[in-house]
């Protein structure tokens, strides 16, 4: 394989990087290095399961000397390593975010232009010239096909991992349009973070104990948001809030396998903020009902999160967090000092969470300027719906 | 004296013009002694922007130089690809405070497909 890369290097930085690397690469392994993959039956078969371009043949000689000659560990390792430096390199932060998800969705998901661009609600055009735009970078100035150094790991698996995520939210909850959720780049999201878990082998990892934490802590996470999908809309697209929703709707085996990737995450103790995200979704997978939600340890996990990363809408969560847990005048408080600072007045959640307080205060005149302000900031139909039917519920 | 003379152009207008014009007044001035170096860019689409701070490294996408931030030096420096460019640039002093836009060069080519002769 090591000639390969070598080949592929070489051809890459002359012509840049083909529209498919990894099946690129592993033709020309194929046909490059077909001494060491002959010693490995093995990967003959990935090869010949994983690759769309061309036909390998695994015939009784070549089988025989892969039980004969060392298995070569290393040749598999090699494929995983290839998977591996394609997201790296689709991931690398010197490309734009937008170019990021379009090409890790094209190269390493194998999505078409045009399915990408129904997902971002753009054109193929659009989507194909980011790309060719991104790969001419890559080519010019240099972005090595590579996984980071050890030392750098951390911080472009975090870069990674936000791509994964980002495209995980695009599908979960679309930032405009009519359609709530768009499952297919969720599934997408799930697949890939899966994929990143199982190629981030414990020689990867920034000390021992397999993948990385927080890779583990965004799967679950992404697991456990998606094991609410079927109930959070109606069957008519409208909104259901997290404590209306008929909890036997919940995907339990997304639930069951989340819970454990947190717990697994959260052994390590090296974990940060997916992981604290997830832990706080699988509270509320564990609540048989929102009231029976353990609003004690929602709270006491934002502040943990908010020590990692501080941000208002985090600062936000926790007062609505804090509401159910002390009663809504003490979240109010801390939402109106968070808007008193300036901070997320245009965000529509902000508001939309002052009025829901406001509203359970029976403040009813603060709640329908509050749910105003909230609707004339949304732009997601559903979104949209939902405060208008507070509005016409307030007394 | 030494003097840095930085070109500025709309890529599109700048693009539309062959290498020829430009390799024949390179060549010139080298001739002459005058020139020390010189090298044509990539497009502006292939920049790539360090920052140092905290003696955390940042890379971002594009040219993104605070308007506050003005030229106060360069480096032309021979890497072997973007990685080893970034970890060089990030030790340049002023990367703490400012930033270091890293731009990879175009070799300029003849019209009949002739490299620069230095």
């Amino acid at each position: 394989m090591h000639d390969a890369f070598t080949a592929a290097m070489e051809q890459w930085v002359r012509e840049g990087i083909p529209a498919n690397p990894r099946a690129w690469l592993i033709s020309a392994g194929r046909f490059k290095g077909i001494d060491s993959i002959r010693r490995n039956a093995r990967f003959q078969h990935a090869a010949a399961t994983d690759q769309t371009d061309g036909d390998v043949h695994i015939n009784p000689i070549d089988q025989l000397a892969a039980e004969t000659i060392d298995p070569a560990e290393q040749i598999d390792n090699g494929v995983e390593d290839d998977e591996l430096r394609l997201i790296f390199t689709c991931c690398h932060p010197a490309l734009s975010p937008d170019a990021r998800i379009a090409l890790t969705l094209r190269e390493v998901c194998g999505l078409t232009t045009e399915e990408i661009a129904r997902a971002f609600l753009t054109t193929p055009t659009t989507i194909a010239q980011r790309i060719v735009r991104a790969k001419a970078k890559i080519r010019e100035a240099r972005i090595p096909y590579q996984v980071p150094s050890h030392s750098d790991l951390p911080d472009r698996l975090d870069g990674v991992l936000h791509v994964i995520y980002l495209v995980f939210n695009e599908g979960y909850s679309a930032s405009e349009g009519e359609s709530l959720t768009r499952a297919d780049l969720s599934g997408e999201a799930i697949r890939l973070g899966r994929l990143l878990i199982e190629l981030l082998p414990d020689r990867h990892a920034s000390s021992p104990g397999g993948a990385e934490p927080e890779a583990i802590g965004l799967l679950a996470l992404m697991l456990l948001q998606e094991s609410r999908r079927a109930a959070r809309a109606t069957t008519n697209g409208d909104l259901i809030l997290l404590e209306d929703q008929d909890r036997a709707l919940w995907n339990r085996e997304q639930i069951s396998e989340g819970l454990e990737m947190v717990e697994r995450a959260l052994r390590s103790r090296r974990f940060g903020p997916y992981t604290v995200q997830s832990a706080i979704a699988a509270v509320h997978a564990e609540a048989l009902s929102a009231s029976a939600t353990d609003w004690a340890q929602i709270v006491a996990l934002y502040d943990l999160l908010l020590r990692m990363e501080p941000s208002p809408v985090i600062e936000l969560n926790r007062a609505v967090a804090l509401a159910m847990r002390d009663g809504p005048k003490s979240g109010l408080e801390i939402i109106d000092g968070i808007l008193g600072r300036g901070d997320l007045h245009d965000y529509h959640l902000a508001h939309s969470a002052r009025a829901e307080l406001c509203r359970r205060l029976g403040r009813s005149d603060e709640a329908r300027e509050s749910y105003q302000r909230a609707l004339a900031l949304a732009k997601l139909e559903p979104e949209r719906r939902f405060l208008e039917r507070r509005l016409r519920e307030l007394p | 004296m030494k003097y840095l003379f930085l070109v500025y152009g709309e890529e599109r207008r700048i693009g539309a013009m062959t290498d020829d014009e430009c390799m024949k007044y390179d060549h010139a001035l080298r001739q002459g002694g005058k020139c020390l170096a010189s090298e044509a860019l990539q497009s502006i689409q292939t920049a790539t922007t360090i920052r140092v701070r905290n003696g955390k490294v940042s890379i971002t996408d594009g040219p993104f130089a605070e308007t506050k931030e003005q030229l106060a030096g360069f480096y032309l420096v021979d890497a072997e690809d973007l990685s080893e460019a970034v970890e060089i640039a990030a030790k340049i002093p002023p990367a703490q405070v400012g930033s270091i836009e890293i731009r990879p060069i175009r070799e300029l080519l003849s019209t009949k497909g002739e490299k620069r002769y230095i």
